[in-house]
C-alpha cells in the first residue's frame, strides 16, 4: 500500500503537520518565528554539508540546526534579536545556496531543498519523518507545563526549580528535528510557514494552550491533505500548494472570529 | 551550604552581578529572616532587579554569594506576564502550572483573592489589578517560605495599591512567611515594611523606614519625593527639605 507515492505524500505531510503542532504553538506564544526561520534557512547548510561530506542528509541538517541554535543563544543581548536574527536567517541561507552551488549535479535539486519535493518522499524518509514527529511529540509533551510557565515569566519559572535556559534548548532540539524531518516535504524556505500558520489559524478556536496545539494539528493536517489534492488537482508544486492550504484556513478562522465578534452575543 | 540560623531564610554575602562587562551591583549583603517584609527601594537602574533575579537564580553572581536554606519554597509575583495575545491561557489552567492542582483548591484560591468564579476567564481580558491579585494567589498556593514581589503595584491606582499591601501584611499575619518587595512606590511600602534597603548598586542606606527615610543618602537618592515621604514620618516638623539631586541617582 505504502507503493503509492501519493499515499507516501500524504502520510509525510501529516506527519509533519502532527510534529510541527505543538512546537508551532510555541514559536507563535514565544515570538520565535524569526529564529524558525533563521534555523530552517541554515538547514540548507546542512544540506550542503551532507552531499560534500557523503553523510545521511537527516543528521547533517540537526546538527547544523542545532549550531545555529547555539549562535543564536551565544549573541542574544548583544544586537537587537530581530536584526540579529535577520543577519543570520539570510545569511544562512545565501551561505547555504553558495556551498550547494560548489557541488556537481545538485543545481537541478536545489529547487526540492528549498521548496520540498513530497512526492518523492521515500519508505525511509516517512520513517525518519513520523519518527521525527514521535520524538518531537514526546519531548514537548514532557516539557509541557514547564516550557508554558518559562515562556509566561521566566523567573517565575525559576523560582519553581525551572531552569528557563534548559527548556529553551528543549525547543531548540525539537526545532532542528522538525527542520529536518520537513526539508524533504515543504522545503528549507517554506517549514518556518509551516510552523507559523497553522498555529496561527488554529488561536481563535482555542481557550487554552493545549486546545490550541490540538486544533493546530487538526489545521496542519488539513492543509497538508488539502494542499496535496489541490497540487495533484492543478498540476502545481505540492510544498508550496500546502502553504497556501494553511493561508485559506488562516483566513478563514480569522475572518469566522472576526464575524464572531461583531454578532451580539 | 545550611545558615546555622533555623529562621534566616536568605542570606546574601558581598554579592555582585556583571552584566555585559558593566556592574550592576557591588558587595550587597542581605539576611531575610521568617515573618518580615523587607522592601528594596532605589532610582531606576539601581540593580533592584537584578538582584531580585541573582536571588531568583536566573542571573549568576559574580562575585560573593546567594545562601537559601535547603528547601526554601519561594513565590514569586512578576511585574506582569510575558503572554503573547496568540496564546490563550484561562485563569484556572495558569493557576494550575507547573505541576497541576485541583479545581477545587484553585477556585478556593480565587475566592479568597477576591475572584470568585474568575478561573474560566482569560487572563489577556483581566485588568491590572484583577491580574495582579491572581499572580498572588498563585504565588502564596504552594505556601512559600519566601513571598517576592518585583513592583508588583506598577500600574494599580492608590487605593489597590493600599489594599494590595494590606493583603501582603495579612497574608505574613497568617502564613508567618518572610516578603521581599521590590518598589519606588515609596511612601505605602515604606510604612508596610519592617526593614528598607535603599539600592544604587550597592546598598546606600538600610533600617527600620523612619530611619531610612530621614538618612542623607535616601534623600539625596530620592529627593523631593524622598522628603515627602519623610514628612510622612516626622509630620511634626514642617519646615521644607530642598535638597540638591545627586548626579549619578538622575
Amino acid at each position: 500500500m505504502l507503493d503509492s507515492f501519493l499515499l507516501r505524500a500524504a502520510l509525510a505531510g501529516v506527519g509533519l503537520a502532527l510534529a510541527c503542532a505543538p512546537l508551532g504553538c510555541f514559536v507563535v506564544w514565544r515570538r520565535m518565528a524569526y529564529y524558525g526561520d533563521a534555523t530552517a534557512h541554515a538547514a540548507l547548510l546542512g544540506v550542503a554539508l551532507s552531499l560534500a561530506l557523503s553523510v545521511p542528509l537527516f543528521p547533517a541538517v540537526i546538527v547544523v540546526a542545532l549550531a545555529m541554535a547555539a549562535v543564536v543563544a551565544g549573541m542574544s543581548g548583544r544586537h537587537a534579536p530581530d536584526t540579529l536574527l535577520g543577519v543570520l536567517s539570510h545569511g544562512a541561507l545565501a551561505a547555504g545556496l553558495v556551498a550547494v552551488s560548489f557541488l556537481e549535479g545538485v543545481r537541478s535539486d536545489l529547487m526540492g531543498y528549498l521548496f520540498g519535493d513530497i512526492l518523492a518522499v521515500t519508505r525511509a524518509d516517512l520513517a525518519l519523518i513520523w519518527g521525527g514527529a514521535v520524538v518531537v511529540g514526546g519531548l514537548i509533551a514532557w516539557r509541557w507545563s514547564a516550557l508554558l510557565l518559562a515562556t509566561l515569566s521566566p523567573e517565575m519559572a525559576a523560582s519553581e526549580g525551572i531552569s528557563p535556559r534548559a527548556e529553551q534548548w528543549v525547543l531548540n532540539i525539537a526545532l532542528a528535528l522538525v527542520v529536518a524531518a520537513g526539508i524533504r516535504i515543504v522545503g528549507a524556505v517554506l517549514i518556518g510557514a509551516m510552523l507559523i500558520i497553522p498555529a496561527a489559524a488554529a488561536r481563535p478556536l482555542a481557550r487554552t494552550p493545549e486546545a490550541m496545539a490540538v486544533a493546530t494539528a487538526v489545521i496542519g493536517s488539513a492543509a497538508a491533505l488539502g494542499g496535496l489534492a489541490g497540487a495533484w488537482h492543478l498540476d502545481t508544486p505540492a510544498g508550496p500548494t500546502i502553504i497556501c492550504a494553511a493561508a485559506v484556513l488562516f483566513a478563514v478562522t480569522s475572518a469566522a472570529a472576526g464575524v464572531k465578534r461583531l454578532l451580539p452575543a | 551550604m545550611t545558615l546555622p540560623d533555623h529562621d534566616r531564610l536568605l542570606e546574601l554575602r558581598r554579592l555582585s552581578v556583571e552584566i555585559e562587562g558593566r556592574r550592576v551591583l557591588d558587595g550587597v549583603n542581605l539576611t531575610l529572616r521568617r515573618g518580615e517584609i523587607v522592601t528594596i527601594v532605589g532610582p531606576n537602574g539601581s540593580g533592584k532587579t537584578t538582584l531580585m533575579r541573582a536571588i531568583i537564580g536566573t542571573l549568576r553572581p559574580s562575585a560573593g554569594s546567594v545562601q537559601r536554606q535547603p528547601g526554601l519554597r519561594i513565590g514569586y509575583v512578576p511585574q506582569r506576564l510575558a503572554i503573547d495575545p496568540t496564546m490563550p491561557m484561562t485563569v484556572g489552567r495558569f493557576m494550575a502550572l507547573p505541576r497541576g492542582r485541583s479545581r477545587s483548591a484553585v477556585e478556593a484560591a480565587l475566592a479568597e483573592a477576591g475572584l470568585a468564579g474568575a478561573a474560566g476567564r482569560q487572563i489577556t481580558a483581566l485588568s491590572g489589578g484583577q491580574l495582579q491579585r491572581v499572580l498572588l494567589a498563585r504565588a502564596l498556593m504552594d505556601r512559600p517560605d519566601l513571598l517576592i514581589l518585583d513592583e508588583a503595584t506598577a500600574g494599580l491606582d492608590q487605593p489597590a495599591v493600599a489594599a494590595f499591601y494590606a493583603r501582603i501584611e495579612a497574608v505574613r499575619a497568617t502564613q508567618g512567611c518572610a516578603v521581599l518587595m521590590v518598589s519606588h512606590d515609596l511612601q505605602i511600602v515604606m510604612r508596610a515594611s519592617d526593614h528598607v534597603v535603599c539600592l544604587n548598586g550597592h546598598v546606600c542606606c538600610e533600617g527600620t523606614p523612619e530611619s531610612v527615610s530621614s538618612s542623607p543618602a535616601y534623600l539625596r537618592l530620592f529627593g523631593a519625593e524622598g522628603a515627602s515621604t519623610l514628612a510622612l514620618y516626622r509630620h511634626h516638623h514642617s519646615h521644607s527639605h530642598d535638597l540638591p539631586l545627586d548626579e549619578d541617582a538622575a
